[in-house]
């Protein structure tokens, strides 16, 4: 399942560093941050709670781009 | 401006008085610091923060950490005005980047915005106005003039004009009336229309070609994957350096016995570390592309990814489809050739007659040249041979039109010309009445649009068809095609795609151009697809790589155009800024470059290049 966020973020390798901490997240299987469009798309993976892994991928984002925002 | 950029301002106006003041103010020692360190703390207070939190999640090496280090270790130098001044226009750069980069992103985004805001639903009679996502299918909407169509639908009342400019690119106006189909986001122009929705506002074409657009800047060029895993490894390797810079030099001085110098040594590191933020790269090569394919778009062009956008500029053989493409796709009477006694009219209106009840394109092209209405009462025993013709009884009378073939079985004498196209020979009561040309006319522009295509750097353009040999060579020798693969089945075009795309260099790009119906599989076997003549059609968005709405040849070397524009300002950007750098790099190393430069080598040139990028979005003709 695919799903688009609207984001906040200042800075375009801020959004580079925000699409790689969230591909990195347990149960996602794609994800890709636009800083122009300002949004993130995600593809979880089968099975996966798409609300526990939002929140998971917040608080990554959170950790390498404190500034940053992920409107779920 | 925004609440955050506002606030920045603000603090940058802020922190500029009391710079000034408290550069005047006659203080040494604890107490300058002291002084300096209130404008500091106003201006740096969320870098500092950042760059701490950075270092708590293990990630150090952002432009923060890099500003904190220069500017924390400018004070400990005793350079407070220096170390103040520094952040000061960090700030000034970075808000100014910001707010062109926010700019140059709404115009864009300005430019790709056909959503339509509201649908004027009617309910029992009366108009409400509505989200366009809460409409259902088979709701009742009104389009007023001036408006946009907002959902797709078929017209139940009414007469208007539509302008598709905002989809097409081109204004040409379009008459519709009720039964009609119209498509969202073209704009009503005169008339009211009421609408029968036959799509959900998200599938409709304005929310297909949004969504495709929008998504182009998740498909990432090579030239930002580059830079983006270019800047992983650059920032670390810079502030490896810059410790170098700091260390060794004193060190081996106090080695070879001499003083060290080590504010000297540390004050060039420092100036290194703020000429090294990535930024400018990282930013302008998106901005770029977002830019190329915003003004791509705004033509009538919608290119599904910057990765396709990259590869277009690339692009050395163009395969095209004939019929439909070069062509206009639609056959034509085109000359008539009547044996003596008989007139033009005489011998369409039979042609015209025995054909009527035919749904072949060749009759149909017949009829539209007859124009008049057709009495299908005059005719009688009609009978369709399959690849040859139609013989029928026209008021009694046996008549036949058909090809060579049906001439032969009816052992009728013929002439025969050169021309190209297909012969339509007629039968009269057993006598030879003459033959009608019929041909696919070439499209207006289709010739221009090689030559431009050529000039944007088109090595070989090569035309397949499934239509005859003939037919095709003098459409080639016309339009000025290299190379012509004739009488070809669906399937062959699929082998020739693919022998060529084996046959060219690496780092040469193979483009099929096609009208995307009856083309998905070549369409998405070569580097790049495009469809054209799209609008409308959500096979041919769905299959191709490059949507042209319209089906205008011409749009071909346009969307070449842009692609070759846009890399060029990728690559001076790419350029600039690394030389600049790495030229600003050196000469902080060697202490010919001070802290001012430093700022100018971060800031101003993210600056330039981003207004740079902003080119591409104002690509001519």
């Amino acid at each position: 399942m695919k799903k688009t966020y609207q984001i906040e973020v200042d800075c375009a390798n801020c959004a580079a560093k925000m699409e790689e901490a969230a591909k990195k997240v347990a149960g996602v299987a794609e994800a890709t941050v636009s800083f122009m469009t300002q949004k993130m798309k995600v593809e979880f993976e089968e099975g996966a709670d798409k609300d526990v892994v939002m929140q998971d991928i917040l608080k990554a984002c959170k950790k390498v781009e404190s500034d940053c925002e992920i409107f779920l | 401006m925004t609440k955050k950029q506002k606030k920045m301002l603000y603090r940058i106006i802020a922190a500029t008085v009391l710079v000034i003041i408290a550069s005047f103010l006659p203080v040494k020692g604890y107490a300058q610091l002291a002084v300096f360190l209130v404008p500091y703390l106003v201006i740096g207070y969320d870098i500092l923060k950042k760059a701490g939190l950075g270092i708590w999640h293990k990630q150090v090496f952002d432009e923060c950490f890099l500003m904190a280090i220069a500017t924390v270790g400018a004070f400990a130098l005793g350079e407070y005005r220096e170390g103040t001044a520094v952040m000061l226009f960090y700030q000034i750069g970075e808000l100014f980047q910001s707010y062109a980069v926010g700019k140059s992103r709404k115009n864009i985004a300005d430019l790709m915005d056909i959503r339509p805001d509201s649908a004027n639903l009617l309910v029992d009679g009366e108009v409400e106005e509505v989200d366009p996502d809460d409409v259902e299918i088979g709701s009742l909407i009104l389009v007023k003039p001036g408006e946009k169509v907002p959902i797709d639908g078929i017209i139940r009342e009414g007469n208007a004009t539509l302008n598709t400019s905002a989809l097409t690119g081109e204004s040409l106006p379009r008459e519709v009336g009720v039964g009609d189909s119209v498509i969202s986001g073209c704009v009503n122009m005169s008339g009211v229309l009421t609408i029968e929705t036959t799509k959900e506002f998200g599938d409709s074409t304005v929310s297909k070609i949004l969504e495709l657009v929008e998504n182009s800047s998740m498909k990432k060029s090579r030239s930002e994957n580059f830079i983006t895993r270019f800047a992983k490894y650059y920032t670390p390797a810079v502030c490896g350096l810059a410790l170098g810079v700091a260390v060794v030099p004193p060190v081996v001085r106090i080695l070879m016995g001499n003083s060290p110098f080590w504010g000297q040594w540390v004050i060039r590191a420092l100036t290194m570390l703020v000429i090294s933020c990535p930024c400018a790269l990282v930013i302008s090569i998106p901005l770029s592309f977002f830019g190329g394919i915003g003004g791509a778009s705004a033509k009538g062009i919608l290119v599904k990814g910057s990765n396709y956008l990259e590869l277009l500029s690339k692009t050395k053989y163009l395969v095209c489809d004939k019929t439909g493409t070069l062509t206009k796709g639609v056959f034509e009477v085109t000359s008539y050739h009547p044996v003596e006694g008989v007139s033009k009219e005489e011998l369409l209106e039979t042609a015209a007659l025995c054909e009527c009840f035919s749904n072949h394109p060749i009759s149909k092209s017949l009829k539209a040249a007859y124009g008049k209405d057709i009495d299908g009462e005059r005719l009688t025993e009609v009978e369709e041979i399959g690849g040859h013709g139609v013989t029928a009884k026209i008021d009694g009378v046996t008549c036949a039109a058909g090809n060579e073939k049906l001439m032969k079985k009816l052992g009728v004498e013929i002439i025969s010309t050169d021309e190209v196209g297909t012969q339509i020979h007629v039968v009269k009561d057993g006598t030879y009445q003459g033959l009608l040309m019929i041909s696919d006319a070439v499209k207006p522009g289709a010739k221009e649009a090689i030559v431009n295509l050529k000039r944007n750097g088109v090595n070989k353009v090569i035309m397949l068809t499934g239509d005859s040999k003939k037919a095709a060579d003098a459409v080639a020798k016309e339009l000025g095609v290299d190379e012509v693969r004739s009488e070809l089945l669906p399937a062959d075009k699929v082998t020739i795609v693919e022998a060529l795309l084996a046959q060219k260099d690496k780092g040469e790009c193979l483009a099929f151009v096609g009208d995307g119906i009856n083309d998905a599989p070549v369409l998405s076997r070569a580097d790049i697809g495009i469809a054209m003549g799209a609008l409308g059609s959500d096979a041919a968005i769905e299959a191709a790589d490059i949507v042209l709405m319209d089906d205008d040849p011409a749009k071909i070397a346009t969307a070449m155009g842009i692609s070759r524009k846009t890399l060029a300002i990728v690559k001076q950007n790419i350029w600039f800024a690394l030389i600049v750098k790495f030229a600003c790099l050196a000469l902080g190393a060697v202490g010919f470059v001070n802290m001012w430069w430093a700022i100018f080598a971060d800031v101003g040139v993210m600056v330039l290049a981003v207004l740079n990028a902003t080119r591409t979005l104002l690509y001519k003709k």
